[in-house]
């Protein structure tokens, strides 16, 4: 091919192969194969090592029915638990998205528009020291802190407000606070890229219009900073989503994650098969949502990644 | 005017709302590093010690991970940096038309749950090493291998963005310059290409390693037998919870901490040295007026320096073994105290039982005392068996998956196994019972002393 | 050391586009070669050929009769210096220099050497171990022209180096340029769309518009003797007068005007124009003269009616409506007197039929 020949003058041949090699290396090796491996393989039985390529290993919808409908013995009609499971991850995602979003935005407009030189550069630089903190020592802390002698609940009983420690964590109020601390520097950069830019005369124009500062994020900020909102949103469902070390750390016996029960099939449950099925449906989740989000507001592939 | 105060207020309270949200459980932690407890907590406060940053240093498994993070680090920033840089480099050469397609395919990395990379990479080699009939100790199945490849695939990812960012600012005629003196291909590449990204390459690195430093979701699955630093602590803290986890996040966010200054005093030094070039006396002066907030950093690394000292110059006069014994002692008391207390109820129970039962007052009295007695013993019970009051607790640090009952759905950490409803049929504390640790109230456990509210 | 250029039946084409028709061009070894045209006229593109950026699409590019096909632009004996010079912001003015001798294993000494003796040339004694950010533009100019030297190279290719540059810097490097160059001796390609910048430098020039090479000549040639209307239009000012041709008479035409029957010369290399051809009839400002009542001893008399009188120091430059109210050019040498013309009076005007040119009809050079 004409380009493939332009490639190589242009490159001369050493550093052609570098790069053809490394790129391809990362695309098939690393990106698509193991994608399209793991696809296969989740519609395979779990089969021991000495039946594999045997007249066993043939193809089923076997462990995606399962999540569905559950085992053969299921009483119920439906698998309640893995399918509760699921919608209620992403339900979850939704809430500490949305939560995300009211929390970040006007940090963002803050350091975008109000905050002076010197201020703003050190509220950016105390923003993003808390996440070079490993996530799983962020869980941790919020376990300290909401435990039943954890700090908030020893103000709580120390001032009266409550006689008896609250279960924050049975309430799952930890997780979803620990969860929306960790995304929060994800949501605030884009969403302050992308107001950031938003030149200042348009703001002090319908400002001079008249128009309440409600109006005017309405009306003018919001719509501007579309992609960055998108951006934003788009990370943090998906971490959410796929979040397992917080779930895991501060989940509570109620607020099971799918990720968790994934992680179960790989481990005691000894089901990879049925594992990957579940991880794929995880993965088709988070593509119908960046699809979703796409199409909603109208936002490319290409603005979404940082 | 008025609004504008009032606006000022709002913001400045939602401001501090939200600093105190991103900072106080990192400043609670580390606070709670240094309180001789066995479980982290700020209040109440027993002892002023050091002891779990020795805890921590003795800690195999620990060390062990880290070393393995330090590994699997490297390796990842060997692969990923070129990797990063080749893909950079393509998409500044890849026809028009395609690249929508490239970039799409190369970003996707960054969005594909960290999960699902780690089941995927997994299952690839797995599924390869069988068709290639390999031996179990090979490659295909070595968790170091597999965590280098599975973290590698996103991680390269976030070094082309460095890359790309920095390669805008090429000007590619310097490389037909180049050629046309007579360069080579790959002079040019080494001579004028690679001396500009320079900067870029650092910064890729350092991202890289931090990245795979820190990364669990993709880690725990691809990391099979083996453990990381992230793993080990993932599973410290869902098994076995001691202060040695809050000591590691002190010396994590001091490293952070010192980091960022350092970053920050670097970047700064940049801008300087660019404005000064530039020759704009503008841009100088607003560099040399930011340069002025260094300042707060350095005042506040000086003052917790100074703290530190200042602790440590006090301690001179104060023995943590005291300390530790006159605090054992006060829970003694407390507990010695509470038992009074719950017996002398009891007693007034029974005699209030004798009485007519149909008596309102009295069976308002009753039942007034039986929930009266029911908070209380359950406020006994809270305490008693609240973690914080275990001496040793079961270290369970062994992250292997049998721990985790088969099938349960997933509840974990201590909550439920101290909760009173599941005492009796927990294996959790019975074994915790058992491990003949140091009990101080070791009959409190017995099950013949547990008064019960109203179940007489 | 140079060597001689030789374009033979080049096209170059990128899609259904052609940016370069047949090109065909032989330059000397040695000698200060111009292409001269308006932007997008192709004269890139054939430097990019020559220096081995691009290859032809049909054709052949030879150098020192060396057949330079699939040779790369490190391996041919040329240099090129870009329109934005392109010099290397992380090395220093000597590095930048010696750059050639790098990549050839030279030592440091040995480049150090070579990059004095090269900064003496230049004119820049002890400038080495600057960065190339600290020098002025000009200077930066003469570096690049220092480093591209250092290469050795036969053939020295220059793309438009000096439009960033102003005024009277630029006629300054005109000069240095030209003295450079025969001072090192080697083949100069040069292009840009300055036409007195290519008349001025070279010994020949190449006239091009839309991939295709007008004419290749002398300054004077090109001047006096334009061979197409687009030649002729764009070396220097000229005022076209379109017509057809009445009749021919050895080496002249009459051509019938809208302002009048002209009598002008043929152009030696131009195509032959036969009785009845389109054709335009070109007059350079300074051949015009003013008629003074001795109308009989003019050729050709044109009336006109002034619009503008101009002065510019040496000249004054008068512009006369013409039949069709087209501007006629006019410049007249500056005898300390003013012409005494206002706007509106009628002007009769006049030029010797050796002094006017006849040409095929063709497209001209844009205003």
């Amino acid at each position: 091919m004409n380009g493939i020949r332009a490639f190589f003058n242009k490159n001369g041949l050493v550093l052609s192969l570098f790069l053809l090699g490394a790129v391809s290396i990362w695309i098939l090796l690393m990106i698509i194969l193991p994608q399209v491996f793991m696809l296969d393989f989740s519609f395979r039985y779990n089969l021991p090592p000495a039946d594999i390529g045997g007249p066993k290993d043939v193809y089923t919808v076997e462990n995606y029915r399962y999540m569905i409908f559950g085992s053969v013995n299921n009483p119920d009609a439906f698998n309640v638990v893995d399918v509760t499971v699921f919608f209620r991850t992403i339900a979850a995602a939704v809430f500490v998205t949305l939560f995300d979003l009211a929390l970040c935005y006007p940090i963002a407009y803050y350091l975008a528009h109000e905050a002076r030189g010197g201020f703003g550069r050190l509220m950016v630089l105390s923003l993003i020291v808390p996440f070079w903190v490993n996530e799983i020592l962020r869980a941790f802390a919020f376990r300290i802190l909401f435990g039943s002698t954890g700090v908030i609940n020893n103000f709580l009983l120390w001032s009266g407000l409550s006689d008896q420690p609250i279960d924050f964590i049975r309430e799952d109020i930890a997780m979803y606070a620990g969860l929306g601390y960790a995304y929060i520097l994800l949501m605030v950069f884009p969403l302050y890229n992308a107001v950031e830019s938003l030149d200042r005369n348009q703001i002090e124009a319908a400002r001079d219009m008249g128009a309440s500062w409600w109006r005017i994020h309405w009306r003018v900020i919001i719509p501007y900073a579309k992609p960055g909102i998108t951006s934003g949103c788009t990370m943090v469902f998906m971490l959410s989503a796929g979040a397992l070390a917080a779930p895991q750390i501060l989940g509570g016996p109620s607020s099971l994650w799918f990720t968790q029960i994934i992680y179960q099939w790989f481990n005691t449950g000894g089901n990879w098969p049925r594992g990957s099925a579940y991880a794929v449906i995880l993965l088709g989740a988070c593509i119908v949502f960046v699809l979703l989000m796409m199409k909603l507001f109208k936002v490319r592939l290409g603005e979404i990644a940082r | 005017m008025m609004q504008n105060g009032v606006s000022r207020l709002a913001w400045g309270a939602f401001l501090l709302i939200f600093f105190a949200y991103l900072f106080g459980p990192l400043i609670l932690m580390s606070i709670s590093a240094f309180n001789s407890s066995s479980y982290p907590q700020v209040s109440p406060w027993e002892c002023f010690t050091f002891e779990w940053f020795e805890v921590l240093a003795a800690d195999e498994k620990l060390m062990a991970g880290l070393q393995k993070s330090l590994l699997i680090g490297l390796g990842v920033v060997c692969m990923s940096v070129p990797i990063g840089l080749a893909a950079a480099l393509i998409l500044t050469q890849v026809h028009q038309r395609l690249r929508p397609l490239y970039y799409t395919i190369i970003v996707s990395p960054i969005l594909i749950p960290g999960v699902v990379l780690g089941i995927s990479t997994l299952i690839f080699w797995d599924r390869l090493g069988t068709m290639f009939d390999a031996d179990y100790d090979s490659f295909f199945y070595d968790g170091t291998f597999l965590t280098i490849i599975g973290q590698t695939t996103f991680i390269s990812a976030y070094t082309m963005l460095v890359f790309i960012a920095r390669l805008q600012r090429f000007d590619p005629v310097q490389e037909e310059a180049a050629l046309d003196l007579g360069a080579s291909h790959v002079q040019t590449f080494t001579k004028v290409l690679l001396p500009f990204m320079k900067p870029a390459i650092g910064s890729a690195a350092v991202l890289a390693f931090l990245a795979s430093f820190e990364n669990y979701n993709t880690t725990v699955f691809t990391i099979v037998s083996e453990s990381t630093l992230t793993t080990v602590l993932a599973s410290k803290v869902r098994y076995g919870i001691n202060p040695s986890i809050s000591a590691l996040a002190v010396i994590i966010v001091v490293l952070t901490l010192i980091g960022a200054t350092v970053h920050e005093i670097r970047k700064r030094r940049q801008m300087r040295a660019a404005a000064a070039e530039g020759l704009d006396p503008a841009v100088v002066n607003r560099a040399a007026r930011a340069t002025r907030f260094a300042s707060p950093t350095a005042l506040m690394i000086v003052a917790i320096t100074i703290a530190g000292l200042a602790t440590v110059w006090m301690s001179r006069d104060y023995s943590i073994m005291e300390c530790k014994a006159q605090v054992a002692e006060d829970k003694r008391q407390q507990a010695e105290q509470r038992r009074k207390a719950l017996q002398a109820e009891r007693q007034q129970q029974r005699q209030t039982e004798g009485a007519a039962s149909s008596g309102s007052s009295q069976s308002g009295g009753r039942s007034g005392g039986q929930s009266g007695s029911q908070s209380g013993s359950d406020g006994a019970y809270q305490n008693i068996f609240a973690p914080s009051n275990l001496e040793g607790t079961a270290d369970g640090d062994e992250a292997d998956s049998a721990d985790s009952p088969a099938g349960d759905s997933g509840a974990e950490g201590y909550q439920d196994i101290f909760a009173p409803t599941n005492l009796q049929s927990q294996s959790g504390a019975e074994e915790a019972a058992e491990d003949g640790e140091q009990q101080p109230y070791g009959n409190i456990f017995d099950p013949a002393n547990l008064g019960g509210g109203g179940d007489d | 050391m140079s060597a001689n250029v030789e374009l033979q039946n080049v096209w170059v084409k990128f899609g259904p586009f052609v940016a370069a028709r047949d090109i065909n061009v032989n330059i000397e070894g040695g000698e200060f070669f111009s292409f001269l045209g308006p932007s997008g006229c192709g004269k890139t593109t054939l430097l990019r050929c020559v220096s081995g950026f691009l290859e032809p699409s049909e054709g052949a590019v030879r150098i020192g009769g060396q057949d330079m096909a699939g040779i790369g632009p490190n391996k041919r004996p040329t240099a090129l210096i870009f329109q934005n010079l392109a010099l290397f912001p992380l090395m220093t003015v000597w590095e930048n220099i010696t750059f050639a001798l790098e990549v050839r294993g030279a030592s440091k000494a040995e480049r150090r050497k070579r990059a004095d003796e090269l900064l003496e040339l230049i004119a820049l004694p002890g400038q080495g171990d600057k960065m190339c950010s600290e020098l002025s533009g000009g200077q930066r100019q003469r570096v690049a022209i220092a480093r591209a030297l250092c290469a050795e190279p036969k053939v020295l290719l220059l793309d438009e180096p000096l439009s960033a540059l102003d005024l009277k810097l630029r006629q300054h490097m005109r000069s240095e340029l030209r003295a450079i160059q025969q001072q090192v001796g080697i083949t100069f390609i040069y292009i840009t769309h300055d036409q007195g910048e290519a008349l001025t430098m070279s010994d020949h020039v190449a006239v091009m518009s839309e991939g295709v090479i007008e004419q290749v000549g002398d300054g004077n040639t090109l001047y006096n003797d334009p061979a197409t209307a687009f030649a002729a239009s764009f070396v220097g000012e000229n005022n076209p007068f379109e017509g057809r041709v009445e009749s021919l008479d050895g080496d002249y035409a009459v051509i019938d005007t809208g302002s009048g029957r002209l009598r002008a010369r043929l152009s030696a290399g131009a195509e032959p124009l036969r009785a009845g051809d389109k054709s335009i009839v070109f007059v350079r400002p300074e051949a015009l003269k003013i008629v003074d009542g001795d109308a009989g001893r003019w050729d050709n008399t044109i009336e006109g009616r002034v619009m503008k009188e101009e002065f510019e120091g040496s000249l004054w430059h008068v512009t006369l409506s013409g039949h069709d109210g087209a501007p006629i050019r006019m410049s007249v040498i500056n005898e300390r007197q003013s012409l005494g013309h206002s706007a509106g009076d009628s002007l009769s005007v006049g030029f010797r039929a050796d002094m006017a040119v006849a040409l095929p009809h063709g497209p001209m050079a844009a205003e």
